[in-house]
């Protein structure tokens, strides 16, 4: 089936008026007015470990959203990879950098009343751009599965199997450029502590 | 479904991660809301995926890639941000101010040493 | 070789000469001396032989020179290298030859231990060398490049002793006043040029002759102007006696035989332009009147007898401009060829005494007696100077002045054709009243040079064979000049020069009585001079004439308190002007109104164009560069190096992009 064939179906299947919602659509406004909110707190709260756990929330309601789009691979390697690796990630990051816990009142700069009206801005921009151009497009969440596993994967492995393998070895530069910012500082650091000892001692 | 929910869901938590990137003081915190930011995109592709049936899957290919990234860049984000509170102290982003010409207000002495 | 080869070579030998004197004047000084001397004399002999072979000239039968090439075409109105030989510009090369060598032989001895002379001996050579060009050209633009090399030229010889601040005034005051003369002169050019359609003077003369001149009086006054300002006429004659702060030679050169004559020289060969308005002929001859009166005055009351010379120069100026305003230019050539050699030896003479006397001060000269037998050959030549300076009959200067009565007197009295009534009674009443002062001032100075009662002269040795030498070689065609009276028509325009009876016996009569009352007045006075001791006098046995002239001018100043004038009752000119002296001796303040009309304008404004860059157009030039530092002041405070500060600033400046585009989109 065509992109455009697609298209035209979907626009000609416009479904009924948003004051009669289906089960999908009151479940999606419920999560992601509960994603939404948690993204709100993640980003104003005060208390640096709860803002990274607010972000679990979001992320975790954001593959709640997938899964409720029949996305259900990426669903759950949302929840493995964001929630499962990099909150915790981020979590080790603010205990290394001895991140205050608690609340710290400092937690925003003073660029925020710039910011706040940058973002509302841009959020007004785009929600009336969206809404002026998708009022009437309706989603067919029927017939086969989109995004299971198995379509997924033959999806991935038949079309996109150069681009995935180049991100491999992305991935594998990004953990040697890890592990060399790491450590190249740290050694760095141990051999002046030991020039510095050995410069007492001999003092 | 209509689209305009899971867009208009994207569009919203883009601008918070916006808010975030522009307002935490921290830089942890602004590593975070980029994750926001990347996931809002994420949520556009596979709707709009979802909604044009394509036969390639492009949006959810480019979702699953742009988790990859995602989690490469804050893998490298968090070791630069790491490196920068051993070398520095801080990792307040609005005290790394090392590109600015003076520290103006730190140093209104010294200006008047040097204009004297 | 032919004659319009040798005519070529006559202006480029002292031209070539005064380059290599540059070149060498300070690796090989032996070269200096043989480098100034022989291209001038070649250039004299060669233009004897040009002048020999062209023969008489227009009046004579002989068709003038005429001889051009266009090297690049220059527009509408075209320049040519053109050559114009005719019985005028013969005899004027000649005389400028001649005097030209006798003043770079006579240097060679009066400046013969000057650190400075390459330079000068060069300068001397490029100058006859501009003389020369001239007078030879056919083409007014190449006669202009000539006129402006003299004036330069003028500048440096002028300011020769600049080490005193007389000289350096009066070699700018020489620049400046000429100039204030050439600018018209240009224009007056420029006009002529365009009315004719040619620079070409065989074409201009052409056009005058078919009538084909539009603005003939506009032209002939703006012209005027040059004219005056370089053969120092009235009111642009006041650099001329300043202009004697040069050394002597240079006075000879440039201030009596070539430079002043190239205005007259000017007028002469466009006569014809000027004849065509009767205006510029009657506002010429007035100007001819008071130059002569009013320098003849000033001369009788002037101390330093180089200043004299210098008077007497303007008023011999002004006979040729009387004679060129009643229309007979073979008269006014005729008086510039007898003037040129007699005022050339006056000065050179004038340089003898100076040196002899180790004063430059009549006043102290007459304190002095034996000078006469110091310095015979000065005495005896000056005194024939002086003679024909005053137009006493056999001499030469009698035969021209009396041509110039004589064509005054034919235009009084309507007899010639083109010159107005007017014009000849005024310069003939002018002329006459001249004859008289000229002959007091001459018999002045000769009295008070040679005749003084005191103490002996200072013995200052032998003066050099070649300045001596030189004044007998000049006394030659002072005496004998005259008699080529008869020959000189066939080289001008062929009418008579010869003197009438009633003009003879009215100049000569008017000459011996201003002699002789002088000679009285004289007597009368003299018995004062023993009671007032008076005197600068300098003593240098051993030292090159110019030294005793530089120190004689420098100490004039310092002991009378006036470079022109000393506080002498024994002085004849005293006695004869009156009241008029102390004015007479100031040159009629015309310096002063100079100074009110000119200088102090232009003070004036450059102080207010000082003012105005200072103070209006800095002001804007600080300005850009002040605000400019403002701005960046003001930018510099963005520059914060808080990273969320410029990504602030990006993001809302790419949202606001966005939004415009999304608008403009919508169509709204």
């Amino acid at each position: 089936m065509s992109v455009a064939a697609t298209a035209a179906s979907a626009t000609a299947a416009a479904g009924p008026g948003f004051l009669s919602p289906s089960g999908v659509e009151i479940a999606f406004l419920l999560v992601g007015l509960v994603t939404f909110g948690a993204a709100l707190v993640t980003v104003t709260t005060r208390q640096l470990v709860h803002a990274a756990l607010w972000l679990v929330v979001t992320l975790g309601g954001l593959a709640v959203e997938y899964l409720l789009l029949t996305a259900e691979f990426i669903a759950w390697v949302q929840v493995l990879i964001y929630v499962g690796s990099v909150v915790v990630l981020l979590l080790f990051g603010l205990m290394l950098t001895k991140a205050p816990i608690g609340r710290s009142p400092d937690a925003d700069s003073g660029n925020r009343p710039v910011a706040s009206a940058v973002a509302v801005a841009a959020a007004a921009a785009l929600v009336w751009v969206v809404v002026d151009a998708f009022r009437t497009t309706w989603i067919d969440l029927g017939g086969p599965a989109q995004g299971s596993t198995e379509v997924s994967g033959r999806f991935l492995f038949r079309n996109w199997v150069l681009p995935f393998e180049a991100l491999s070895v992305l991935l594998l530069a990004a953990l040697v450029g890890a592990i060399v910012l790491s450590r190249k500082n740290g050694a760095a650091r141990a051999d002046g502590n030991a020039a510095g000892g050995s410069g007492k001692e001999q003092r | 479904m209509h689209l305009v929910y899971p867009a208009v869901l994207s569009a919203l938590l883009f601008c918070t991660g916006l808010y975030g990137v522009l307002a935490r003081r921290n830089a942890i915190l602004v590593l975070m809301s980029v994750e926001l930011m990347l996931n809002a995109v994420n949520l556009n592709l596979v709707a709009f995926d979802v909604w044009l049936r394509d036969t390639l899957h492009t949006g959810q290919a480019l979702t699953l890639f742009v988790i990859a990234v995602a989690a490469a860049e804050i893998g490298i984000g968090l070791a630069i941000v790491l490196m920068v509170h051993r070398n520095r102290g801080t990792s307040d982003v609005d005290r790394l101010r090392d590109t600015a010409e003076r520290q103006e207000p730190d140093a209104p002495a010294q200006k008047a040493e040097a204009t004297a | 070789m032919t004659t319009t080869t040798l005519a070529v070579l006559v202006p480029l030998l002292p031209f070539l000469g005064a380059v290599a004197g540059l070149l060498l004047g300070r690796t090989s000084p032996g070269f200096v001396r043989p480098l100034a001397v022989l291209p001038t004399l070649t250039a004299a002999g060669l233009a004897v032989v040009v002048a020999v072979r062209q023969g008489g000239g227009s009046g004579g039968g002989t068709a003038p020179l005429e001889a051009a090439t266009r090297l690049t075409p220059t527009g509408s109105v075209p320049i040519d290298l053109a050559l114009s030989v005719d019985g005028f510009a013969a005899l004027v090369a000649v005389l400028v030859g001649v005097v030209a060598s006798c003043v770079q032989i006579y240097s060679t001895g009066y400046l013969r231990g000057d650190a400075r002379y390459p330079s000068y001996a060069a300068l001397v050579s490029l100058f006859t060398s501009a003389m020369l060009l001239v007078v030879y050209s056919g083409d007014l633009m190449v006669l202009l490049v000539g006129w402006e090399i003299m004036g330069i030229c003028s500048y440096f010889l002028v300011g020769h002793y600049w080490e005193t601040p007389e000289a350096r005034a009066a070699s700018l005051k020489a620049f400046l006043v000429t100039k204030l003369g050439d600018v018209p002169f240009l224009f007056g050019l420029f006009a002529l040029a365009t009315d004719a359609g040619t620079f070409r003077i065989s074409g201009i003369l052409d056009t005058v002759a078919s009538g084909g001149l539009d603005h003939p009086t506009l032209v002939a006054l703006l012209l005027l102007a040059g004219v005056a300002g370089k053969s120092a006429q009235f009111p642009l004659h006041t650099w001329l006696p300043d202009a004697m702060a040069g050394p002597t030679p240079v006075s000879a050169l440039i201030h009596a035989a070539t430079m002043v004559a190239a205005g007259i020289y000017f007028v002469a060969r466009l006569l014809p332009v000027f004849a065509a308005s009767t205006a510029a002929l009657v506002v010429l001859a007035a100007i001819a009147a008071i130059t002569m009166v009013g320098s003849a005055l000033a001369a009788l009351a002037q101390d330093d007898i180089k200043r004299v010379l210098a008077y007497s120069t303007i008023g011999q100026l002004g006979y040729m401009s009387g004679a060129l305003a009643v229309g007979d230019r073979g008269a006014a050539v005729f008086h510039l060829l007898a003037h040129g050699v007699f005022k050339a030896l006056l000065f050179l003479g004038a340089g003898v005494i100076i040196h002899a006397a180790g004063t430059n001060s009549l006043a102290a000269m007459s304190r002095m007696s034996g000078l006469p037998k110091r310095i015979p050959d000065a005495y005896w030549t000056m005194a024939v100077a002086l003679l024909a300076l005053a137009a006493i009959p056999p001499f030469a200067g009698f035969f021209s002045k009396e041509s110039v009565l004589v064509a005054a007197e034919h235009a009084a009295f309507g007899e010639a054709g083109n010159a107005s009534g007017a014009a000849g009674w005024t310069v003939l009443i002018a002329g006459l009243l001249t004859a008289l002062l000229t002959a007091a001032y001459a018999t002045r100075l000769w009295l008070l040079a040679f005749r003084g009662r005191g103490a002996e002269a200072p013995d200052h040795g032998r003066q050099p064979v070649a300045m001596n030498a030189v004044l007998w070689v000049l006394a030659v065609p002072s005496i004998g000049l005259g008699l080529a009276v008869g020959y000189l028509p066939d080289w001008f325009d062929g009418h008579t020069l010869a003197p009438n009876l009633t003009t003879s016996v009215l100049g000569t009569g008017v000459v011996l009585v201003g002699g002789l009352v002088t000679y009285a007045c004289w007597r009368h006075t003299t018995a004062l001079a023993a009671r007032t001791p008076i005197g600068a006098v300098i003593a240098h046995p051993d030292a090159e004439p110019a030294v005793a002239e530089v120190e004689a001018m420098e100490i004039h100043t310092r002991v009378y308190g006036s470079i022109a004038s000393a506080p002498d009752p024994a002085d004849p000119g005293r006695l004869l002007l009156g009241p008029l002296h102390r004015h007479a001796a100031v040159g009629f303040h015309l310096d002063a109104v100079h100074h009110r009309l000119f200088v102090r304008p232009v003070l004036a404004a450059a102080q207010l164009v000082r003012f105005l860059d200072r103070e209006v157009v800095d002001t804007y030039v600080r300005g850009a560069g002040t605000g400019t530092r403002w701005l960046g002041a003001a930018v510099r405070r963005a520059q914060t190096g808080n990273v969320q500060t410029y990504l602030s600033a990006l993001l809302a400046g790419s949202l606001v992009l966005a939004i415009a585009a999304v608008l403009v989109a919508a169509g709204a």
